[in-house]
């Protein structure tokens, strides 16, 4: 039994309506925890103040730099003495998940039980990092979680400037539109990274993430330095019993103006059966008796939306692999930007392909260490040297595929034009 | 780590077990082992269920309920019996904080289901559905938040608690939420993010002490702070005509407050998108702001959120994304169909910003 609840009229109100209430979680917490008690009265004045309390500080584990995020309290008596004293002290340990955040019931059951015991009791399925966040533990209480959650197999995750907790989508473990093994190239990359996770020492944060397809369902072009999506090379596959299927539920309005009408390079077509082309990169497939789909696949872009809307019946190639772009972020301190490609394409299906790009990662990473100043992005970076200062140092060869087009104005010098057509062209022969 | 350090080290301290990201392989659910890679196709019998079946013919059904992601452990005991007892003891999360109960029998579905209700979980958020509301941290724990997030996130899914539900949505409408205009929230259809409007108010007693003033000017976007001697103490000035009050200052030095319960608005963005389905992806845009943060329950936040959703459904076509919709209409006609003011507040004046300037004769009339 736990000390008195302060009143919290202000929270009270969001105990109401149909939305599971983390307030009621909280209140459940306090009737055993002065700890929680004391939380739920200082989350009450922020609701009254409309100001928060917490300052960071400097509280870890042993033999690591990162990975809990410190929160003091900073609301005092005039004596300095906090206001909700059992709730002055409130870090977080950030623990990276299984790739796909997958769980048995053991194992969140044992996070229960160890955060029960060493921790507030309240457990955040996901940060926006990734990370299953173990929030409010005391300074002392912080080492006695970590060693029992690491026993469990499980590892901090990054903070500050560091690599940081990665993820990746539900993937080959339950989607038909996976493009490689997302979890154990998340794995690789991430596993490969441990020292720059555990003892940030980089110029600022940098993210990975690993999308099966382009639907990017982890939001890795805008939210990681480097975004592994996965695409294919070769022809759309096709099944003419789902087409046939899916077609009877949807009819001709909805496949030409749901799908012929939102290709965004108009080279998916519905034609009369006898006036559908075969060839090397055309894919087709009846959908009834007089007519089918014609898509030419060097004009597509890979955009998922037909793969989307007649799911099986259309679906990715064989030649399987990823796009790896490089530099998105959000909107400090240049305002938000994409990630670039970089790597228009890479095999995924072997070691030595996950080998690659876990290369590429490292000398990313290091060019990003020696060259990014102070609190500066691998995009921000990226945006003051150019792009081919930066494919250079990667010695990655020039691709029209990593520009939306070629260059707008002519303020460039050009003098070296000859010896780099000299260099495609010799590149060309060897080949 | 060298062996001096760790001969230093005092005898309780355990050493970690630098084990990195945990293979995903036990956690899975045993058809998704076997058919790990091999799936060909998926449906959705109803809202909030996910049907896949493997090339080899084996099917699975996840059920998706909504959470309130800050989670109790008492909620997660009872979300473990759920899966133990009307599914097969295997879950997984989204990346938006839903929770998936994975079963390979058909039968199973609606009975989870009816408990998964039962117990206050919402079973949803799939297809054209209103999901969960990308969720940062807020008041409750983030040391530099403008507002609170669960808070703020619960009060929403309270209102669009039906869309969550159905899939009656033209495409899916990702939501996200952030307490300061970092936008920890990402990238959404609808965001709501803090937008301060007054510059920071600073304690010179304090930064000497506590900020690397080097740092701070660094940070500036705008280059509006610089090094100064205020009382005879060593501290910052900001060029107020300069600043544009992002808060960015803020986080290395926090007597730098730009958190204020009256100046700190809310505002509304909307058209982000981070799929590359039909066109490339989008960043949002802001289209409203001004908005008060007024707890527990942001009422005028929910109203112009619900307003843009409500005409959104009304009037788009079949998988037209929000970004898809203001393509075809124009954004004149989204700000007379949604009735919000469009201010000179909302014509871009940041790097790269010619590129938003409309430079044809492409007018809707």
């Amino acid at each position: 039994m736990a000390k008195k609840m302060h009143d919290t009229p202000n929270l009270d109100q969001l105990e109401d309506g149909p939305w599971p209430s983390f307030v009621t979680g909280l209140k459940d917490l306090a009737k055993d925890k002065d700890y929680v008690v004391d939380l739920l009265g200082q989350l009450e004045e922020s609701y009254k103040t409309r100001k928060g309390y917490w300052k960071g500080g400097t509280v870890g584990v042993y033999g690591y730099g990162g990975g809990v995020i410190p929160r003091f309290t900073e609301l005092k008596n005039e004596d300095g003495t906090p206001k909700f004293k059992d709730a002055a002290e409130f870090h977080t340990l950030r623990i990276m998940p299984p790739p796909g955040m997958h769980y048995d019931t053991g194992t969140l059951r044992q996070f229960c039980d160890l955060w029960e015991k060493h921790g507030s009791g309240l457990i955040a399925f996901h940060g926006q990092s990734g990370d299953i966040m173990f929030q409010g533990a005391t300074t002392d209480n912080v080492q006695k979680a970590f060693d029992e959650l690491n026993e469990m197999g499980f590892d901090l995750g990054g903070a500050g400037p560091a690599v940081r907790t990665s993820m990746s989508c539900v993937g080959a473990a339950r989607c038909e539109q996976s493009c490689y093994d997302e979890a154990k190239t998340h794995r690789a990359v991430l596993n490969t990274f441990l020292d720059d996770i555990h003892r940030p020492s980089l110029p600022y944060k940098f993210k990975f993430k690993f999308s099966g397809c382009p639907n990017d369902c982890m939001n890795s072009v805008q939210r990681a330095d480097m975004a592994v999506i996965g695409t294919w090379r070769d022809n759309i596959r096709t099944d003419e019993a789902l087409a046939k299927k899916w077609f009877v539920k949807h009819g001709m309005d909805e496949l030409v103006n749901d799908i012929v009408a939102r290709c965004p390079t108009k080279t998916f077509q519905v034609k009369e059966l006898s006036k559908i082309k075969g060839g090397e990169h055309i894919s087709t497939v009846a959908v009834n008796d007089t007519h089918g789909i014609e898509i030419n696949n060097q004009d597509c872009v890979r955009c998922m939306h037909c793969v989307n809307v007649m799911t099986g019946a259309l679906a990715p190639g064989k030649d399987k692999g990823a796009t790896v772009l490089v530099g998105g972020k959000s909107h400090l301190k240049i305002g938000g930007l994409m990630g670039t490609v970089v790597i228009p394409f890479i095999k995924l299906d072997t070691d030595e392909g996950v080998e690659q790009l876990v290369d590429f990662a490292q000398r990313t990473i290091e060019f990003f260490a020696e060259n990014a100043l102070e609190h500066e992005r691998t995009g921000e970076m990226i945006e003051r040297i150019g792009l081919t200062n930066f494919l250079d140092a990667m010695e990655i060869d020039v691709d029209p595929s990593m520009v939306n087009s070629p260059r707008m104005n002519p303020y460039v010098r050009t003098d070296g034009w000859d010896d780099e057509v000299a260099k495609i062209n010799a590149k060309k022969q060897a080949a | 780590m060298n062996q001096a350090v760790q001969a230093a080290a005092p005898a309780q301290k355990r050493k970690p077990k630098e084990t990195g990201v945990p293979d995903n392989k036990k956690f899975l659910h045993p058809a998704l082992v076997k058919n790990y890679g091999d799936w060909k196709y998926h449906d959705r019998p109803r809202p909030g269920v996910l049907h896949h079946v493997a090339h080899g013919g084996d099917e699975v059904w996840s059920v998706r309920a909504g959470t309130q992601r800050q989670m109790d452990v008492h909620t997660i005991r009872k979300l473990c019996d759920i899966a133990d007892n009307f599914a097969e003891g295997r879950v997984r999360f989204t990346i938006r904080s839903n929770i998936e109960f994975i079963v390979s029998d058909a039968a199973k579905v609606d009975p989870l289901i009816a408990e998964l209700e039962k117990s206050g979980f919402p079973v949803g958020g799939t297809g054209n559905s209103v999901s969960m509301i990308a969720h940062t941290q807020g008041w409750l724990h983030c040391d530099i938040p403008g507002t609170d997030a669960s808070g703020v996130v619960k009060a929403l899914m309270d209102e669009l608690y039906d869309e969550f539900k159905r899939e009656e949505m033209p495409n899916r409408v990702h939501l996200s939420t952030s307490c300061c205009e970092i936008n920890c929230g990402g990238q959404a259809d609808i965001a709501i993010i803090v937008q301060h409007t007054k510059p920071p108010v600073i304690n010179h007693d304090l930064v000497a002490n506590v900020c690397e003033r080097p740092t701070v000017v660094a940070r500036c976007p705008v280059a509006a702070i610089r090094p100064a001697m205020v009382n005879g103490k060593p501290s910052l000035e900001i060029d107020e005509t300069k600043c544009m009050c992002c808060g960015a200052c803020y986080p290395p030095c926090p007597p730098m407050q730009i958190n204020d319960p009256e100046n700190s608005k809310l505002a509304i963005w909307v058209g982000g998108k981070n799929s590359n389905a039909r066109g490339k992806p989008t960043f949002m845009k802001m289209v409203a702001s001004g908005l008060p943060n007024n707890a527990p329950r942001w009422p005028e936040v929910a109203e112009v959120v619900k307003n843009i959703i409500a005409v959104y459904k009304a009037d788009a076509r079949p998988w037209e994304r929000l970004a898809d919709w203001i393509d075809r209409i124009g954004w004149p006609r989204f700000f007379e169909k949604t009735g919000l003011p469009f201010t000179k507040y909302l014509i871009d004046d940041w790097r790269g910003s010619r590129a938003n300037l409309n430079a044809s004769t492409h007018i809707r009339f």
